[in-house]
């Protein structure tokens, strides 16, 4: 029996030939990563634990990213006892304000490689798996163990096959094709399990695109999204080869298919990322405001889709528009391009790299009785501020054509002409 | 460990982070003054109707989303004695554990005990007690994942190891 490529990284993690799932194993990890919401309680803990030199600090990363440029003081504190933490250790991963943006996309455009495992304190680091790593999210306790042992403990999760057949049509993009997954295994549907993308439809698909699918896994309680390494990946890394691949007699503990050539922009209604229907069925919702950023649809491809969409259009006077890239070389290189002009010229705003108002800390909080259509992952009660506020998840095709509309809108009309 | 005793509060599928503790508290790291907004996008008024000691029961996915760890310790730190589900969230089963916040599986938990009444959970037996007796099993965990609890959490598991680390 072969094994799928998450089980030959913890295996090989462990130092072991063979793993199988349900075992517990000790891993080694390759990369741990703080931010300035969780790092501050794992320094709290090893401040507690009366010793903080990481194993290595060649291995760990530190970023600001939720609330970036510090917006009180207790945020500006946090900020500074991270910075104080990387100094006092020479830690020299440490993204400072200005030169970050959301950890994930700095993990995937600097740091993590196929067959690393990588540990994060956020839930959402399982989108680094769309690089052929494992890559799981922590909690901060969790992580003050690792800073100071380099390891971790690990159950061996049972792996979903989410096979992915032809291509995508003009208007649809990987998040409707992970909230249509969602949708149908329900937000326990993946619980402790690694959730692999394959099939011919993944080689479609770009890194960004696979980056967005495996973002959201752990919205299925998943603990990784996983992606076979291919040469777009290779490319993207920049590495020599790839080898930790699943094999194909691999076991699976579930396959579900999708169809990419029928399928059509989904949108996640409140107050459940599974509560999952087609746009065009989702009937007339208002939109108060339309939010393009964040770990899962920030990057490049999002913000190109979304110019094209808004170019020579206006933002309705109904709502408002905030875009934010998901780190500075994605900013710049949207400045270079000319989308960002197009978002402003459009009556948006456009926002620093940063987590914006995804998880309701910063830069767009929703309040009584608003509605958000936005293009982050979860849409739980008060997420984006309010606890009588509604967030619709959607993809970066469907948030531009909201905005253009001021209510939730098929994207695909605005594709021809 | 001592004995976990305490009032029953029933919760429902799916409790997930952001209602435990909402994403605007995440600045704060006191466990203290994290407690005060515990469960507050779902009960509001939670921590100050609270006892020490008292029992969630939840159903299936309790602490989805985030791996934000202000969400156990603003429970542990209110009072709640311990968490009792049908099945966690992986994150948030960890965090517990690693603070030393007891979280239990059961099957059939939600359905046999009443809001309010008192029970009493047997970790090392793998059951909840009610009043009148009656027990209800729970699953059991691996070995070290027990011995890492009824030690008081990984934390405490750390200082074991690390408080004679010679300082730098």
């Amino acid at each position: 029996m072969g094994m799928t490529i998450s089980e030959k990284i913890l295996a090989k993690a462990s130092g072991n030939k063979t793993v199988h799932p349900g075992e517990y194993t000790i891993g080694k990890i390759d990369l741990a990563m703080i931010h300035d919401l969780t790092g501050p309680l794992t320094l709290r803990v090893l401040r507690e634990v009366g010793y903080d030199r990481p194993w290595d600090i060649e291995k760990v990363v530190i970023i600001l990213d939720h609330q970036v440029p510090a917006n009180s003081t207790v945020t500006a504190q946090l900020h500074k006892d991270l910075r104080e933490y990387a100094k006092k250790h020479g830690i020299k991963n440490y993204h400072e304000v200005g030169r970050q943006g959301v950890c994930h996309q700095i993990l995937a455009e600097q740091y993590v490689k196929p067959g690393m495992l990588v540990v994060g304190a956020d839930s959402h680091t399982c989108t680094l798996g769309a690089l052929g790593a494992f890559a799981t999210g922590i909690g901060s306790t969790e992580m003050a163990s690792v800073y100071l042992t380099g390891e971790m403990w690990f159950r061996v999760p049972e792996t979903i096959r989410c096979s992915l057949k032809n291509r995508l049509k003009e208007g649809v993009s990987s998040k409707d094709i992970i909230l249509k997954i969602i949708g149908s295994l329900g937000v326990d549907g993946g619980l402790y399990c690694a959730a692999e993308f394959t099939g011919e439809g993944v080689g479609t698909l770009s890194v960004d695109s696979r980056l967005t699918m495996c973002n959201m896994a752990i919205e299925m309680g998943g603990k990784t999204g996983i992606i076979n390494p291919d040469k777009q990946t290779i490319d993207y890394t920049g590495v020599k080869d790839a080898p930790l691949k699943s094999d194909p007699d691999a076991a699976y503990y579930k396959t579900i298919e999708v169809d990419l050539a029928t399928l059509e922009p989904q949108v996640a209604m409140p107050h459940s990322v599974d509560n999952v229907k087609p746009v065009s069925e989702a009937g007339n919702v208002i939109a108060d405001q339309v939010f393009i950023g964040s770990c899962t649809n920030g990057r490049l491809e999002d913000l190109e889709v979304a110019a094209k969409i808004l170019a020579g259009r206006r933002v309705s006077p109904s709502t408002r528009l905030i875009v934010i890239p998901a780190s500075q070389r994605i900013y710049l290189e949207a400045e270079n391009r000319g989308y960002l002009r197009t978002f402003i010229q459009a009556g948006g705003v456009v926002c620093n790299p940063n987590c914006g108002p995804c998880l309701g800390g910063h830069m767009g909080i929703l309040a009584d009785g608003e509605t958000c259509i936005s293009t982050s992952n979860r849409n739980f009660i008060g997420r984006m501020g309010s606890t009588a506020a509604k967030v619709y998840l959607a993809s970066p095709q469907t948030a531009a054509a909201t905005a253009i509309e001021g209510r939730l809108a098929d994207p695909r009309k605005y594709m021809r002409g | 460990m001592k004995e976990i005793k305490g009032r029953v509060w029933l919760f429902g599928n799916d409790v997930d982070t952001d209602v435990i503790l909402p994403g605007k508290y995440l600045v704060l790291t006191d466990p203290k003054d994290l407690a005060k907004h515990a469960l507050e996008g779902l009960v509001p008024g939670f921590a100050d109707r609270i006892k020490q000691g008292d029992i969630i029961i939840a159903g299936k996915n309790f602490g989805c989303g985030s791996s934000r760890e202000h969400a156990p310790l603003a429970l542990k730190h209110a009072g709640v004695g311990a968490i009792v589900a049908k099945s966690f969230s992986r994150i948030f089963f960890r965090n517990a554990i690693n603070i030393g916040l007891p979280v239990v599986m059961s099957k059939d938990a939600r359905e046999r005990v009443s809001e309010g009444e008192t029970i009493t959970i047997d970790l090392e037996g793998g059951a909840l007690v009610k009043g009148n007796g009656e027990r209800i099993a729970t699953e059991g965990y691996p070995d070290f994942l027990l011995k890492m609890l009824m030690d008081g959490g990984l934390l405490q598991n750390l200082k074991n190891k690390f408080s004679k680390v010679e300082r730098k």
